[in-house]
Formats: structure tokens, sequence, C-alpha cells
């Protein structure tokens, strides 16, 4: 692999430096222009007016390999990733079969190398078949070769407390984490598709009510107290479960929590015409919630923002609202949507952002190759964003294999520019780059114990 | 007028008593010995009722056979997911066969909407989940009218199962357009989500307590009792039959308090009723009652519908069609 030389790019938006990467890691960081001797045979990115940030992080990625290849697969997921300036993702379990064994884990993890756009590190199921009742393989996908860490039913609560509890106490000898999407089943069951509110009210769509969500976020913040175990909480979506997380972090709880940029930004109102494109689990809230969720995430009391990119096939969201499936995509938008709404309006920082869509939810999956400074000797796992150019959303021009997109047609401002995996380029003007086949390179090791 | 007939909303005052003033002529031809009509020769519709329906489906049949159209009626069971096809192919394939209306019943809130977007058919809301059913609101006015005149400021009280009902939701939308004044009546846990909000937004009072929405201020005009499903109690929204008759029935001594306070009240039903729950035999069966010219409205409301999302109000005179 030859060099790269990034050169006049503003490390978190700051000041303007040259960067010089070699083997996959940052050799040389100046900010005194031209210091940088440039190798000959060196790729020479001129960044002048771009900033430089760690590559971003998902902690919620839907890739659907193994099942629905025709939705998404590991390839064309991780084209999107790297397509929006992620450098790892972490690809659900609810696949079929369920990520729920080591074998399941590592094969996702090899199928992610063979991809090479994006670190795809396997989620494992909490329970066996996402069914809620037994303890799936904890353990020996944690020690597999994918090293998973992060467990997950999403798409469905582990509403038994009793159930939470001992995988809670059983993932804590290995610094495991579970990731809770949280709707407490019996206040929320599999038919609530719309905020329960007025409008869900006028529309007659079954409600999905708030303290569905604080509920379980209350419960089982107790629980993570009790075990001195890690929650993580999923996509929160409400200023109630906001409340609790703020109040579970305040008693030293051991609670972390991620919001979506739909939830950032899209508001109930969006389904008033029945359109399936925005049914989404946790649904849409009202505006008072989108406030208090930016605030959180600007003051700290939301970590990380991850996507929930879930792809669909046509023709399993064009069925009456309430049929529908659930899910959006979100990968390629991310970072113009989180830019436009948190940093482009005055709520906070490129540093800020930076660190929620890269170092926080790298922490929070213990993955120590990403979200790293920009200094010498971390992992070259970068993006080139461009906070000035505007991006109008096309969802044709995307390389997910679905068009699920709610964004078509919005503009915004900010763009991932250029990305980098372990030095090498893997998406170049917000389109991704097609590897020569059979990667190796061990850049995927970071995970293991 | 609009292509569709989604929901009551879509209609203006103007429009809403134009047609009833159709559905007024409609009813005189289904007086008359030959009750066919030219209006709609030579047009398709098809009735498409993916949910269970006795009534409403026939008197679209009977009212698109009067207007001479050529009515197909096409039902399936379940939604169209559980079978693997997308609602939009089942729709499209039936659309393919030139139809010029789509009368829609479905379980699902919003079908009919979504449905709407897809196809060049006029879409017909023949209820749409726990949404809206508009034609009923529109039968309903129609016989409110007849009885009453003009609705402005007239009071009517709804009552029973809101959360769950399509034919409060159209109601509620066509009452306001023509200037009723409605209280609406449920148990706390059948008052829709939001109820708070939306009813001082719209404009509509709530109440707990159905004898004071009765009693407690001027006689009402029209009280209209909703069907309640014996299946909500499992789901835990009240705990017996009986606790709901006593609170929320009209029972004989309320209906002989309101008879007392007004004589000429009107009592309605959407039907089908459960005779001693929500409704006792005296008030169904009573003077006061028009139950009965409910349903018979509907089919004259139907045809008045098709013929004007079908031919509009330029299209000549009714007894002489359009072609």
């Amino acid at each position: 692999m030859s060099d790269l030389v990034i050169t006049g790019a503003r490390i978190l938006g700051e000041a303007a430096a040259d960067v010089l990467v070699r083997d996959g890691e940052i050799a040389q960081v100046s900010e005194q222009p031209g210091a940088i001797e440039i190798p000959v045979d060196a790729e020479v990115i001129d960044a002048d007016g771009l900033a430089l940030l760690p590559g971003f992080v998902d902690l919620h990625t839907h890739l659907r390999e193994p099942g629905r290849e025709d939705t998404e697969t590991v390839a064309s997921g991780s084209a999107a990733a790297a397509a929006g300036g992620f450098t790892a993702v972490l690809a659900m379990a609810n696949t079929n079969p369920v990520t729920d064994t080591g074998e399941a884990a590592v094969h996702i993890l090899e199928l992610g190398r063979r991809a090479g756009l994006v670190e795809v590190q396997p989620v494992g199921a909490v329970t066996k078949g996402l069914r809620g009742e037994e303890l799936a393989e904890l353990g020996l996908m944690a020690r597999s070769k994918a090293g998973v860490r992060v467990f997950s039913d999403d798409g469905r609560c582990i509403g038994d407390a009793r159930v939470m509890r001992r995988a809670l106490e059983y993932i804590r000898g290995f610094g495991g984490v579970i990731s809770q999407h949280s709707q407490e089943p019996h206040l929320a069951d599999g038919s609530a598709c719309c905020h329960e509110g007025e409008l869900s009210g006028r529309l007659g769509l079954p409600g999905w009510p708030s303290p569905a969500e604080s509920s379980i976020i209350a419960r089982d913040a107790m629980l993570a107290q009790h075990t001195g175990s890690r929650v993580h909480v999923a996509h929160v979506s409400t200023a109630e479960g906001v409340e609790v997380i703020r109040w579970a972090k305040a008693r030293g709880i051991a609670l972390t929590a991620e919001v979506t940029p739909h939830h950032l930004a899209l508001d109930v109102s969006r389904v008033t015409g029945y359109d399936p494109t925005f049914k989404v689990n946790p649904p849409l809230r009202p505006q008072e919630d989108i406030m208090a969720l930016r605030e959180a995430l600007a003051d700290g009391t939301i970590d990380a923002v991850a996507t929930d990119h879930a792809p669909h096939a046509r023709h399993d969201k064009e069925h009456a609202f309430v049929d529908a499936a659930f899910g959006m995509l979100g990968l390629e938008t991310a970072f113009s949507v989180v830019h436009d709404v948190m940093v482009r309006s005055g709520r906070m920082s490129l540093a800020d952002l930076s660190t929620r869509m890269s170092s926080a939810p790298a922490r929070i999956a213990g993955l120590t190759g990403h979200g790293r400074s920009v200094e010498v000797g971390a992992p070259a796992n970068l993006v080139l964003v461009d906070t000035a150019a505007q991006v109008v959303v096309d969802k044709n021009a995307s390389h997910s294999l679905s068009r699920n997109n709610p964004w078509h047609g919005s503009t915004f401002t900010g763009a991932v520019h250029t990305t980098v995996l372990r030095g090498r380029l893997t998406a170049r003007d917000g389109r991704a780059l097609v590897p020569e086949p059979a990667v190796g390179g061990g850049w995927a090791a970071e995970a293991q114990p | 007028m609009a292509r569709h007939l989604l929901s009551a909303a879509d209609l203006t005052r103007d429009e809403v008593l134009e047609i009833l003033r159709t559905a007024a002529s409609m009813h005189d031809v289904q007086r008359r010995e030959v009750k066919k009509l030219p209006a709609l020769r030579g047009r398709t519709v098809i009735n498409l009722f993916f949910e269970d329906s006795t009534r409403t489906r026939s008197s679209f049949e009977i009212a698109g056979k009067w207007m001479s159209a050529d009515t197909i009626n096409i039902t399936g069971k379940g939604s169209s997911a559980s079978k693997g096809e997308s609602l939009r192919d089942t729709v499209l394939t039936i659309t393919a066969m030139a139809v010029d209306a789509l009368v829609i019943r479905h379980s699902a809130s919003g079908a009919c909407h979504q449905v709407a977007e897809w196809v060049d058919a006029s879409v017909i809301n023949a209820g749409d989940g726990t949404h809206e059913h508009p034609t009923q609101a529109l039968l309903d006015a129609y016989t409110m009218t007849q009885r009453l005149g003009d609705l402005e400021g007239r009071r009517v009280v709804i009552v029973g199962d809101l959360t769950h009902s399509r034919v409060f939701r159209s109601n509620l939308l066509l009452l306001k357009t023509l200037g009723a004044d409605v209280t609406v009546v449920a148990p706390p846990t059948l008052m829709p989500s939001g109820a708070g909000p939306w009813s001082r937004q719209d404009g509509f009072a709530l109440e707990q307590d159905l004898d004071d929405a009765l009693f407690g201020g001027p006689p009402p005009d029209v009280v209209m009792m909703l069907r309640v499903q014996r299946e909500r109690m499992s789901g835990g929204y009240f705990p017996t039959a009986r606790e709901y008759t006593v609170g929320y029935g009209l029972t004989r001594p309320r209906l002989d308090r309101l008879r007392a306070a007004n004589d000429d009240v009107l009592v309605m039903h959407p039907g089908p009723m459960n005779r001693g729950l929500e409704i006792s035999a005296e008030a169904a069966d009573s003077l006061n009652s028009v139950i009965l010219d409910q349903v018979s409205a509907g089919v004259a409301v139907r045809m008045a519908v098709l013929y004007h999302l079908l031919v509009g109000t330029d299209g000549g005179s009714i007894e002489e069609g359009s072609a």
C-alpha cells in the first residue's frame, strides 16, 4: 500500500495540518505547511477547506445478510457505510438465521472483511432466536474470533426482567454491554406504529406511548446498578426517556445511550399521509421530544448518534401502514443530517459531533482502533468532510440495495468527502470505492480479546 | 369536487349539502317501481372489501346497480401482507382492468389514502380500520337533516367506544363542517389518545359521564350510540358488560328522562346493535329511533356519492345520465 498524504485539512474543524499515513497508521502530523516530505509514490489529497475527523462508528446497523440479501448485503451495506464516512459498523443480530452463536458471528465478521470497505463488527443476540427466553451463546460469541462485546435483541425488547438480569450478570465477566430496544411489550405491542398522542387518535393508528420506552430504561438502569453491568439504550426517542437516562447517569449507573438522525430531525407529523417510508420503531415523535433529544445530544446525556439503518424491499413497505415493515435507511445521510441539525444550528461544535459519531460509539463498543484522535500512531481510520457543501438527497443514488429513504429530496449542509480505512481510501466524493478482491491486512482485529 | 372520498373532511359544507340534496332525489327514485337510472352507464365500480361487511357492501352494490354502473364485488379476508402480496400489487392488479371507482374497506387505518396515491380510479373509503367511514357520516347527516333541517347549532351527543370507532371520527368531522355542537362521551379507556388537545383544536366537548352529557345542559337533539365490541372487555378497557351499561348505555330510564326534556330527540346507531349493552330494546324500538332510516338512507347517499365523484355537477341531469 502506498503512502497517503492529506494536506491542509482542519483537524476536528480547527487548525489546518498535513497528515502522512503509512502502513495503515498515522505516521506524521504537522501544522507547518510543507513540513512533511511527500513520498514520490504517495497519494495526495488536497484537503484545503475540508475538516478531518476520525472515521464514524455506527452502533446500530441492519445489514440483512444472511437472510434478506435482496434488501442489503454486508457488501452493499458496507459501501453505504463507507460513503457515509463510517469506518466501523455494528451489524445487528436480527438476521436469518439470527447471530446467536460464535459461528454466526464469525461469518458476519468474515463477510465484512471480504467486502473490505468498513470494519463490520457483529452484534450478538442476547437470547436464542431473539425470543427473549433463553440466553444465546454469549460467552462463545465473546470468545470467538469476532470477539463480540455488544449484545442486542434489537427489534424486540427483552421484556422479561429476569432474563435481562441474568444476561447482564452473565456478560459482566467479559465486559459486554446489552443494547436494549426499550419497548415495554404490553404498553406497546407489535401493532403499535404511531407515537401515542393527538395524531394517533385522529389517524386511528395503534399508539406507541412514551412510557413504554421510559419505563424499560428505568427498569434497566436499576438492573444495571444491581448487577454492576452495562446497559446501552438503543435509539432513545422520547423526552421522558432522556430524563431517566440523565437521572441514571447522575447516580453513576453504567448506562449509555444513542439517538438516530431521524429522531433528531423528523417529527410525527410525517405519518399524516400514512406513508410507510416514515414508519419506524420507535416511532417519530412530536417536536417537544425532538428538542429534548437535541439538547441531550449536545450536553452529552446521549452519548452517541447511531443510524438504525434498516433497509427494506419496496414490497415490504407497500402495505397498509400498520402492516408495512418498520425502518428507514440512514448510513449515507447520517453526517449530513446531524451536521445540519446540530452543528450548523450552533447546538454543538464539529468536535462534539466527532465525539458522538466516533469516539463515544467506539468506546461503547470496545473498538479500540476507531474513534482515536488524529495523532501519530493511531490507525488511519479517518473521514474528510466538507462542512459547507450542500447535499440534495437522491434515494436512487444510494449504494444500499433498498430505497426506503425518508430524506429523498431534502437538502442539507455538510457532506462526506473522503473515507479512509486503515490508510486505504474507501470512499471519495461521497461514493464508495469498490476494493480489489480478497482484501486481507488484519485491519479488523482490534475487537479481539 | 375532489376525485376521491377518503375522509369526511374532504368535503366542503356546500359539497355536503349538494350530496345530501342529490341523496334526497335518489331516495325518491327508490320508491319508484323501476329504480334504474342511466347516470353511470358504462362505468365500472369495484367494491374491494378486505374486511367483512354486509350492509355497507350491499348498499354500495345496490347504489351502483341502480345507477346502471357495472358493479363487481371482490372480497379478501385478512391483510394482503399475510398472503405475501403487497397492497399496492393487489390494487394495481385490479385497476389494470380499467376501473372507474374503487370502493374500499380495509382493516388498516389509512389503507384507502395509500391506495389513492397509487391508482387513477376514484377511491371511496368504505371504512378504513379505526380511522374513517365517510359515507356512514353522510348517511347519518342525511338522516338528521331529514328530521331536523339545518344542523347548525344542533346538539349531538356521540357515546361509546370512540378509540376504535371510524363512525365517530367521520361524524365528528362532518358535523363540524355542518356547524353542529358535538359532545363525545366514553369511558376514559375508550377515549382516543390526545382527545384533550384534539377537542380544543376542533371545538367539541369531551365528557366521561353520560348523565352529565345528556342532562347537564340544554337537551340534545341527537344521541348517537356506537357499537361496543364485547372483545374490548378482554382487552381490559372496561370490567363487565353490566358495568358498561350502567355507565354508558342508553337505558330505558335514560331514554325516559331524555324524552321528558326533548320529546323529539333522535336516537341513532350505525349498527349492528348489541341490544341490552349499549342500547336498550326500548330505545332501539322507540318512536325516537331513526336506526332503520339510517339504513334506508345508505343506498341513496352512496348513489349520490358515486354520482358526484364519477359524473360531477356539470354532467347534466341525473335522470338523463352523462353519456
